[in-house]
């Protein structure tokens, strides 16, 4: 079933948080809290945690590309030294440990810092993917909330918001 | 009793710790946009007056540089034993600004100092810009340019034999990972803040915005995957940087050379690197204050805060200096002792006790309150502990080419010529021409970063009403 869109805008988190409180313990339905997000020009946890449990899955990008970072580098660099396997050192190593670890530290922070922001990237789901509503008002010092439902219920949402001041209520039919 | 001695500390906190306000906590949210964006449209006549110079200080050292090239070293007065001359001085210089952009960002980030939130915007940039400059000495100092390949670690199908072993091969990857890190957490921070510009923006400069803010809508999952990893990011940050100029002192420690083997010399590098970034900080918060009108968010406070810190480092310098004299004066290495006695009273003593003084002594001004409220006074001391810290880094390399092992390559008057002049004027006049028109094109004070301590302040204020 085709889902609809709407966008009401708030003057502070405060309003915003007593709409999603109403929506929240309304249980319409047609509607989950999963599919409520707020927009707001800065980071306002305590409100988010009214959505409930999202977790953040990054650190498990860092992790691999530590992981990553450190096998291939100390991998690459090693290989890099095979041929002294043929080309003769004077009896020193072929792989010597103490400066390749170096060169792999190096790597596993390259490797981890990059992963790092890729993996926050695809938790975004970024360019690609970008809620349809939105107000520029947001990025200055309005804080939005978004819904998405069955379009038989966005009335009854918008309804909620209205009894909290929206400053603005935008809709969209979609997906 | 417990609220009665509670009362009693809150008091005495009235009495004697006084609380500066690092900004002022009732600007509107709106009212920070519009001053960052408007300082980026319309700065002060000033900002083309230095663009304009660091331009002109940019081309001649671009002229110097195609002479050099055409000419060879030799042109450059570079010859046995003087090989490096104020190129490798200047290029530790320029790794040692680096550093102030990490400890503002990633290391009062990860303690909660939330003062660093109007200036490390442009401490990161200078971060990035400075590592662009300092690369370039690398290749500048190499008399076959185009073979500057040899100092990466790359696979060995050639068999030219590249040296693994060597801090060289080390500093060129770790310069590498440094570069693309802080580049990498410079736009990364700055996500939120160029969603804002692609708001307010029009026309060509709408798309370029646009393009880069990668459609970030301030989404509750966008700001809580953001945090995550800005701060793991700033987490990497810190150990690398650490690893970066640590390999750069590696270079000298390893080395044969009188008064290089030592100990301490990574720690002392490292010093050495925050002080002169912090320095260096301390004459861009000046600088911007007045060529973006940032009096709003750069303030008095927190310029206060900067100075202490600052001097808090140049002491912890100045003590690892003293153990750097102390341990070639009690060491068992009577040339390394006679290369310390050369810099104190030889050829190059005046640059010697200039350094000592202007790096140990002159820091001595940010103790002062009175002084640290002063701007045109910390804009000058600023610009003589850098200038001091240059001279550090110039006594490390000159002096102990000119007064190594072998008497007869002894080259105790040696200056560089007008060439290496040039070029490095030019390095300074590359970083400002970068810095500023990054400064124009990009937000140097982190809008959102404001935002949220204003935000902050505004609630614990509520709280406490």
């Amino acid at each position: 079933m085709s889902k609809a869109h709407t966008l009401a805008l708030f003057n502070d988190f405060e309003a915003a948080g007593r709409a999603l409180q109403e929506l929240k313990a309304s249980n319409l339905p047609g509607f989950r809290m999963e599919d409520v997000l707020i927009k707001s020009p800065i980071e306002h946890p305590e409100l988010s945690e009214m959505l409930g449990s999202r977790p953040v899955y990054v650190q498990l990008y860092t992790m691999a590309g530590a992981v990553l970072g450190s096998t291939i580098g100390f991998t690459l660099i090693a290989s890099a030294q095979a041929n002294f396997l043929q080309q003769i050192r004077g009896g020193r190593p072929i792989v010597p440990i103490p400066p390749d670890m170096v060169l792999t530290y190096e790597l596993f922070i390259l490797i981890g810092v990059l992963m790092t922001v890729v993996g926050c990237f695809i938790a975004w789901k970024l360019p690609g993917n970008r809620s349809p509503l939105y107000n520029t008002r947001i990025s200055e010092d309005k804080i939005g909330i978004l819904v998405k439902a069955d379009p038989l219920v966005i009335p009854k949402v918008n309804g909620i918001f209205e009894r909290h001041q929206p400053l603005e209520i935008m809709g969209e039919q979609g997906r | 009793m417990i609220q009665a001695t509670d009362e009693k500390d809150i008091e005495i906190e009235r009495r004697f710790v006084p609380k500066a306000k690092d900004i002022n906590d009732e600007i509107a949210w709106a009212q920070i946009n519009k001053d960052v964006l408007r300082s980026m449209e319309r700065p002060r006549l000033m900002y083309w007056v230095i663009f304009l110079a660091s331009l002109a200080l940019f081309g001649f050292g671009v002229y110097c540089e195609i002479y050099q090239y055409q000419n060879g070293m030799g042109a450059a007065d570079l010859n046995n034993p003087q090989v490096w001359g104020w190129y490798i001085a200047t290029f530790i210089f320029w790794i040692g600004m680096s550093h102030s952009g990490t400890l503002l960002s990633a290391i009062l980030h990860i303690m909660h100092a939330d003062w660093r939130k109007p200036i490390y915007r442009f401490a990161e940039a200078m971060t990035t810009f400075s590592l662009m400059t300092a690369g370039l000495f690398v290749l500048v100092h190499l008399g076959r340019v185009w073979e500057f390949y040899y100092v990466v670690a790359y696979p060995n199908e050639r068999w030219a034999w590249p040296n693994f072993n060597s801090p060289l091969v080390w500093d060129a990857t770790a310069i590498g990972t440094y570069l693309t890190s802080s580049i990498v957490f410079l736009y990364f921070g700055m996500i939120p803040d160029l969603a804002i510009c692609r708001d307010n923006a029009k026309g060509v400069r709408k798309k370029f915005y646009w393009l880069l803010s990668l459609g970030w809508q301030g989404t509750d999952r966008q700001w809580a995957n953001f945090r995550v990893a800005y701060l793991t990011v700033a987490c990497f940050l810190i150990p690398l940087a650490v690893s970066v100029h640590s390999i750069v002192a590696t270079d000298f420690a390893v080395s044969q050379q009188p008064g290089w083997h030592i100990t301490s010399f990574p720690p002392y590098f490292v010093a050495g690197a925050l002080y002169s970034g912090c320095a260096a900080i301390i004459t861009l918060f000046i600088v911007l204050r007045y060529v973006f009108r940032f009096e709003e968010y750069m303030t008095m406070p927190i310029l206060d805060k900067t100075c202490r810190l600052t001097f808090a480092i140049a002491m912890v310098w100045t003590y690892l200096n003293l153990v750097e004299y102390a341990s070639v004066w009690y060491g068992d290495d009577p040339v390394a002792k006679q290369t310390l006695l050369f810099r104190a009273t030889g050829d190059y003593a005046t640059y010697w006790w200039a350094m000592n003084f202007l790096g140990s002594v002159v820091p001595f001004a940010l103790a002062f309150k009175s002084l640290r409220n002063n701007i045109p006074v910390m804009l000058v001391v600023s610009l003589l502990l850098n200038l001091g810290m240059w001279l550090e880094r110039f006594m490390i390399v000159t002096p102990t080419f000119a007064h190594g092992y072998y008497p007869w390559t002894w080259t105790d008057h040696w200056m560089p010529n007008w060439v290496q002049y040039g070029i490095v004027a030019g390095s300074f006049g590359w970083f400002s021409m970068l810095f500023m028109l990054f400064c124009k094109i990009f937000p140097t004070v982190s809008m959102y970063e404001v935002k949220e301590m204003v935000y902050h302040r505004f609630v614990a204020r509520k709280a406490r009403a």
